[in-house]
Formats: structure tokens, sequence, C-alpha cells
């Protein structure tokens, strides 16, 4: 016996069953492994379970793995009953977790406890009833021996000679120049991955990015209840959402969000006093200011507004743009000042752009220059 | 013969004429896989790989990979009549009208998100204990290209709901495309058909998502597994350990049973987690639109890194013959990454080069025996932590009352300095251990027993190491690894020696790599120490007898009980035992 157990008990914790004193290994319920590559057992100190050595707990085991495969089972019927007559709008109250759908609940619980139970009887199984006497297997070396090397390079030049591949040099370079031109068209297929709908094939992309939907007069609406705005009914310190008239046409004509993107404008309002600079003389209305929503950096839209410090902050990275100061960068990643457009009133006394965006809104581009 | 085995025989026989099969089964049945739990973090991710491809099944039947624009008319009540893509309709159905839908739904994000972490700290695991060294590389770098996949799974699975916050995640990665000097603008247009956020991205992106990176991720785990197979998996050094065997349990029955087992236990707690904890509540978000966002937006745990990267950089832009250069975004997003990723496939390599170790390693290097490793390790891990914080600020900003201006301000610094200061500690406190390792070697425990001996003198008693533990630590007796010499700038013949300066290079590298290392004692020199272990078991010997005696209090822990009528100190225990030892 003490051949099998490690002897230090006193410094090394052990949190297994050692066999009583006294119990031969010949008398364990089974055998220890013998198999091939089974080491002597004094060089890897090893210590019976209490299964290998007492039946009742072997038999323990055994309806322990057992009850969990039933109770996967079990749980795979109680997951059927769940699917067919738990309601999908139900909700349950899970101590820790809140209110959760019951169905999802349900079924989770179910399905889960069947797939976990199927894992831990297997675990369980080999644990407690398998043999756990580590064995030992040698390693081989990878490299080829010599001789392979040989035989290898050999049967390379055999069939590099017959090919005649260092012979025939003209055969050789326009291969060469095939196999480079081949995936060409691979290559050359993707360009309509881009095609402008109705546009020309030459169209450039930094055209499409420096141009938005606001032209001289547009009238400004505002976002969600697309309703024309009066200058009175923005307050000093208030935050419009706003965008162009024609969204909407625009939108249904194109069938995509992308007017929507570029041409998202905000409307601030703050004493006329307590405007620094603007980046166009004239360009507020009575201290109405309109900037663009996008941001320069990457393009999120920004709606963060302190009205004391007319500081705008983007929700993604953290830019902050100085309203009050021609929307300058006052910090964060950001490089360029979010572009202001030029705003008035028309005859009716509904605020208008008096211009387009003066520079590309959004984030930058090679060829914005 | 049961009707089963028969049955099964008969198949056995069939397929082998056929494939020859029970040579492989005879060859392989029994490999053996050595035991250790941290051999189970891989073990993890490819299981979770497992569950998101099978829940990803279920998911492309109700899915519509579609931004046309539609009413919704399901069952969740804020949403009904408004305007939303298909992709997003459709995903609030598998949320709501498709029983089990939003538990498969959740399942696949858990596992993907356990995919990317069981990956990540199963790469740790590798890097730490050096398992990447030869013969392994291609292994090494095959993870890489496999966690590089992890994310781009990760990022485009995240998009495709086309919820508002992976419209605006899209957003960002389409600001960062456009930001690639020269061809970025070009390269946007045609991945998104043009201005974003288009028509066509959510229907390309599902492609890319359900078969290009699945099916390079599904190939290149293959190889990973085939390499294990065939390489053999590394082991801790042990008893009987060497570096030429494998010691643990073989695969029929035990790993059957045991990695089996795991899978669904793996399988199940998933299940568990997608049926008890929300994840990616789309639903609350609303559909995407160009023009709105959410505060406090926030990219999957994995991302959360390059975000950081992102909001941390300062905002440098340099325009230059009417063209623009957007470092600020250039650098963090993809100059960064594409330098993490690159220095992670090469570090096998560029070690080899600088230890000049052409040897084979079977057995696993204990962290603190390769104690430059561990601090490059720890220096990157400290890095991409401060990356990641930074992905949170806004967070942290309003859950500790802190201003964002400070935290940023904060990891601009620190990411140059805190890293080289988790190197020169951790360096510090490997070297400890090692001398910490040499001691144990030499003198055995330190039991916290003292004795007192005749003649007056205080002595802690030390105890022989348990054979496990020595096993361990005597695996490194011979094995210590010694720094390249400095070369010599000319041979024995006065010729000029052509690569010496890279040489000399390569030897201070080496010498910076290994050269604070701990030497191990001899073997003489722990023959020696063993004696005086024994001695010392020799000195406390009498008091056990008296122990065994059972009339005694042995004062085991340094001080003396004194009970009425019993002995009070060795020395008069001494003289109750007649004075001798």
């Amino acid at each position: 016996m003490s051949d099998l157990t490690t002897r230090d008990e006193g410094a090394t914790p052990d949190h297994g069953h050692s066999a009583p004193e006294g119990v031969n290994p010949d008398d364990l319920a089974r055998p220890l492994y013998e198999g091939p590559g089974a080491l002597p057992a004094a060089d890897i100190p090893h210590r019976p379970r209490r299964s290998d050595f007492d039946p009742k707990a072997a038999r323990r085991a055994e309806r322990q793995v057992s009850s969990l495969f039933l109770l996967s089972g079990l749980m795979v019927v109680l997951f059927i009953v769940a699917y067919i007559a738990i309601s999908p709008q139900a909700e349950v109250y899970v101590p820790l977790f809140g209110v959760i759908g019951a169905q999802n609940f349900a079924l989770g619980l179910t399905f889960g406890l069947a797939i976990f139970c199927i894992g831990a009887g297997a675990i369980q199984w080999a644990k407690k009833l398998m043999p756990d006497v580590e064995v030992v297997q040698e390693r081989h070396p990878l490299a080829s021996t010599p001789h392979e090397d040989v035989e290898a390079e050999e049967q390379y030049e055999r069939g590099k000679e017959e090919s005649g591949f260092a012979q025939y040099r003209t055969i050789r370079r326009t291969l060469i120049t095939a196999m480079v031109l081949f995936p060409l068209p691979l290559i050359v297929l993707l360009r309509d991955l881009w095609s402008p709908r109705g546009g020309s094939l030459t169209a450039s992309p930094s055209e499409f990015l420096s141009t938005t939907a606001w032209v001289e007069g547009m009238p400004i609406v505002t976002d969600g209840t697309y309703q024309k705005l009066r200058p009175e009914e923005i307050p000093v310190g208030g935050l419009v959402s706003a965008l162009p008239e024609d969204i909407n046409e625009i939108q249904e004509a194109e069938h995509n969000l992308n007017a929507r993107g570029k041409a998202a404008i905000i409307l601030v309002r703050m004493e006329p006093d307590e405007i620094r600079s603007q980046q166009g003389e004239g360009w507020d209305y009575q201290g109405i200011l309109a900037y663009s929503k996008i941001c320069t950096h990457v393009g999120c839209p920004i709606a963060l507004y302190e009205h004391r410090t007319h500081h705008l902050l983007c929700p993604c990275h953290q830019s902050t743009f100085d309203l009050a100061d021609a929307g300058n960068v006052i910090f964060g990643p950001a490089a360029r000042r979010m572009p202001q457009l030029p705003i008035g009133v028309n005859e009716e006394g509904f605020l208008v752009a008096k211009a387009p965006f003066a520079e590309p809104v959004g984030p930058s581009f090679w060829e914005r220059g | 013969m049961s009707t089963t085995e028969k049955v099964g025989g008969g198949v056995a026989t069939y397929v082998d004429q056929r494939l020859g099969s029970n040579r492989f089964l005879a060859r392989n049945l029994k490999k053996v896989f050595p035991d250790h739990w941290s051999f189970m973090l891989g073990e993890i991710a490819l299981y979770s790989f497992i569950i998101v491809l099978l829940s990803g099944i279920f998911l492309t039947l109700f899915y519509k990979p579609s931004m046309v624009e539609v009413v919704y008319d399901g069952s969740y009540v804020p949403l009904k009549g408004v305007m939303m893509s298909e992709a997003y309709a459709s995903t609030l159905d598998i949320s709501f009208d498709i029983r089990g839908g939003l538990l498969i739904r959740q399942m696949h994000h858990w596992a993907a998100l356990l995919f990317i972490a069981a990956m990540s700290v199963h790469m740790f695991r590798v890097f730490f204990t050096g398992a990447f060294r030869k013969p392994r590389e291609f292994n090494w770098v095959i993870g890489i290209g496999l966690i590089t996949l992890g994310l781009a799974a990760g990022f485009s699975g995240y998009s495709l709901p086309d919820d508002l916050l992976s419209g605006t995640g899209l957003q960002i990665a389409r600001g960062i495309v456009q930001a690639i000097p020269i061809i970025g603008t070009w390269a946007a247009f045609l991945l998104f058909d043009g201005e974003f956020p288009g028509t066509e991205f959510i229907s390309r992106l599902y492609g890319v998502h359900i078969l290009l990176i699945p099916g390079l991720i599904l190939a290149l785990v293959s190889l990973h597994l085939m390499m294990v197979w065939t390489q053999k998996h590394t082991q801790f050094p042990g008893p009987g350990r060497t570096n030429d065997n494998v010691v643990g349990y073989p695969l029929m029955p035990i790993y059957m049973a045991k990695a089996g087992g795991f899978f669904f236990i793996v399988f199940g707690v998933t299940t568990l987690i997608a049926g008890l904890v929300t994840i990616n509540p789309i639903w609350i978000f609303g559909p995407y639109t160009p023009d709105q966002v959410s505060a406090g937006s926030q990219p999957d745990w994995y991302i959360g890194w390059l975000d950081g990267a992102l909001r941390i950089m300062p905002n440098w832009e340099t325009v230059a013959f009417g063209y623009t250069i957007s470092w600020n975004i250039f650098i963090p997003a993809v100059i960064m990454p594409g330098i993490v990723f690159t220095a992670a496939a090469l570090y096998p390599f560029l070690e080899a080069w600088v230890t000049g170790d052409k040897k084979d390693h079977n057995l696993l290097d204990r962290p603190r025996n390769a104690p430059t490793r561990t601090a490059i390790g720890v220096m990157a891990i400290t890095f991409y932590f401060l990356l990641f914080i930074g992905g949170g600020n806004d967070i942290i900003a309003i859950s500790f009352d802190l201003s964002i201006n400070w935290i940023i301000w904060f990891l601009r610094i620190a990411i140059f300095i805190l890293p080289p200061i988790a190197f020169v500690i951790t360096r510090r406190i490997c070297l400890g251990l090692q001398r910490r390792d040499r001691d144990k070697l030499l003198h055995g425990y330190e039991s916290g027993r003292i004795l007192r001996l005749p003649h007056g003198e205080f002595i802690e008693v030390h105890e022989p190491l348990p054979e496990k533990e020595k096993a361990v630590l005597m695996a490194k007796l011979g094995q210590n690894p010694q720094p390249l010499p400095a070369p010599e700038p000319t041979d024995a013949n006065g010729v000029r020696n052509k690569h010496y300066r890279i040489k000399k290079i390569r030897a201070q590298l080496s010498h910076w790599f290994y050269g604070d290392n701990v030497e191990p004692p001899t073997v003489a020199e722990i023959e020696a120490g063993q004696a005086h272990v024994a001695h010392d078991a020799a000195l406390e010997a009498p008091l056990h007898e008296y122990e065994e005696l059972d009339y005694v209090n042995v004062p085991f822990h340094g001080g003396v009980l004194h009970e009425e009528g019993q002995p009070m100190t060795n020395a008069e225990q001494l003289e109750e035992r007649g004075g001798h030892l």
C-alpha cells in the first residue's frame, strides 16, 4: 500500500479518500490500470479512490451517473412541455435575474440541464469508475530520417529534370506571366461592388461625400415630426435635431437613408453676445446656429449638448466641440470642427438654409483636402 | 458477444476494408493526453465555436439579411407600426414570435463572447508556458489567425440585426475604412455600394458572417487540431515526465468521456446562461437610422480595446498636397492592431532568434523560469487592459464621478508608462520565485516549527519536499538556458567577422532574455541540503517519540504549552528523558 500512496501527507493537503491502512491493492474491488504503457507505480504517485476498493462506493458512483443521464431525459420531456404550454408573452420573476420571459427561462433551464447532465454524468463516470492511473507514451522525432530527406530530394530533382522546367526558359517565363495575370479578373470583377444608380461609372466617391441635400432656401424641418420651424420655437439653451424639408422625398426616390446620414443637423440657440465666432459672417439667425450632426471623427451622430458651456460631446469617442466658438474641437480625437450651415428665414418666416454646407460633413477621407 | 457488438464489429470491418480505418483506430484509441486544468481552455474555445455553428444554423432559418424598409407588425408592442429594415424586423421576430428563438439567439451571442474569451485565455496559457516553441510555432501562428477571425466573426455578427447600436458600430467601421490613406474612400464605397448606410451592406456582411469567416475558422481549427494530434500535447514537468514522453490518460476511454462530457458541460452552461441572462436586447435600441445614436454606446467586449485606442488618440490630422491623412483614426484603428497582431504572430520566431534555441520543447516552462517572456506577456496584457479601460471611459466617468478628460489624459500617458513598469515588476517577481525554488530544492520546506536545541539554539525544522513538487523543481536541473556568448570581432586567424554587429546585438538581447536567471543548484548541493533536512528530522525525532508516548504536549508551534505537572521546556523534557536525545 505504502508504495502507491504519497507519504508526505503532512505537507500536501489531500482531498481525496485514502485507502484505509492495511488495505492491500490486490484486494481492490477492480484492478488498477495495467494495460500497455502503465508506469511502475513507484514513479508516479497514485492514491486509489474510494470506488477502487469499496464496492459500495463504486455502486454509489454508478447510481449517480445513471441518475444524471435519467435526469437529462426528464428535462427533454419538460422542455417539450414548456414549448407547448407556456405563452411566449408570459413573464416570470427569477431571484437575482429579475423579471424575464417565462418561456425563454423555462426552455433555457430544461434544455440547459438536459445537456449539462449528460456532460456531468460522463465526467463523473470517468472520474469515479474508469481507471485513473497515468500511463506513459514515448514521443517520436517529427523530422524525417536522412534517408527520407535524400529520397524526397531525388524525387524532386527527377521531376524537375523530366519536366524540363529549368531547360525551357520561354515556357517558364510565360507560365509565370500567366500565373501572375490570371487572378486580375477576380479583382476587376469587384469594381461594380459600387455602381451608382443612374450615375456614370466615372463618378468619384469624393463628389458624393462633398455634397448634401442642403441648398439655398431649403426649409428646415424637425426630425421626427417633419414640421417647418419658426425661430421663436427654439428657446435659448435648447437643441433641435433637424433635416431638410425634402428628406422623405429623397429617401423614397433613392430607397436608402444616405441623404439623411449626411444632411442631419442640430439647431441650438444662445444669446447673440455669447457667440464668440462663427464659420461665416452672419451665419446665425438671431443667435440660432445650425451645425452638422455627424461627427467629423468617424461619423457618429452627436446630440449631447451642454447648454451652459455650449459644448457638444460625441457619445462614441468623446470628441468635444465648442458651438459658441465656430464649432471648434476643444477635446478628443476629432481633428476638424463641426461644419456650420448658414441659416436665415424665408418670407413666410420659417427657418431655411441660406447656402449649402461650405465643407464636406462627416468623417474625413483622403481626397477631402 | 452481444448483438450490438456483433453489428458494431461488422460495421468496423466494412468501413476498414474500404478506408483502412482500423489501422488508424489501433494507433490512436490508446493515444495519451496529459491532464491539466489549463489545457481545457482551448477545449472551451473549440466547444463554444461548435455551439455558435449549431445555433447559427437555426438563426439562418429565420433571419432575413435585407435592408428593405418594412412596417413592423410583430408582437413586440412598443415598436408596432414602426418603419425598419427587414433584418431588424426578422431579428425581432426571432426574439418574440418564434418559440425558443430568443434562447438560440442568446446562446449564439453568449457562445460567441465565450469563444473569443476562451481563445484569448488559451493564448495566454500557451504564451506563458512557452508551448509555442519549436516544434509548435506554426500552430501559434494559426492560433493568432483564429483570434483575428474570431474578432471579425463577432463584429460582423454584432452588425447584422441592424439595430441602432449595431448600425452605429458599422458607421464607425466605415469611418475607419474611409480614413485609410489613398484607397480608403474607394474601399468604403465598394464595401457599402456607395454612401453610408446604403442598402447592400447587411446582405454582403451576411455572406461574410455565415460562410467566409466560419469556413476559414473551420479550416484553421482543423489544422490546429491535426497539428496537436501529430505533435502530441505538451505537458508540465512532474514525476515521470520528460521531454520525450507523454504522461496522462488514454483517449479511449478516459478522454472520450472527459472531453466529450466537457463539451456537454460547456454547451449546457451556455444554454442555462442564455435562458437566464439577457444579452444584446436589440428591441430596446430601436431600428437603425444614421441620424440617431444612444448615449453610452458600447461595443462587445472584444472590440473594446480598439474602440479605446480610437478614444484616447490625440486629434492629429495632416493635409498635404490637397490630400488628408487622418492619423487620429489610421494609427489607433489600423496601424496599432496591425502591429499588435503581427508582433504576436512573429513572437515565437523572434524569441527563438534571440535565444538561439533550436531544441524541441515538449515540456512546458513554468512562467517564472522564463522571466523576460513572462514580463513581456504581462506588459502586453497591461497595454491591452489600458486600451480596454479607454473603451469604457464614459461608463467609468459616470460610475465613479470622474472627469472624462482626465481619464483620457491619464490613459494617454499611462499607455506608455505602465506597461514597462509591469514588465520590470513581473520580471522581479519571477526571479524572486526562482530563488525561492532554489532554496526549496536545497533546504526543503520551512515547516514553521521552531526547535530549541539543548544548548539553547533555535532552529526552524525543514521538511523534505513532496515527491511531485520535487520532480517539478528538479526538471530545471541542467536545463537552465544560457545566454549566447558574445561574438569575437575577428576569428583566430585575424579575419574580420562579417556578422559581428548583428551577432553582438543578438548576444546582448540573449543576455537580456536569460542573463538574470537564477542558476538551479547542482545535484551535489541538493544532496548536501537533503542531509541537512535529514539532520533536522533527526533532531526532532525524540519529540515525535514523545508524541507517540502520548503524555506530553509537543511544542509544535514554537511556543511551549505548559500544563500543570507536565515538563515545561525541551530542556526539562530532555532532563526527564535522562539527558540524551
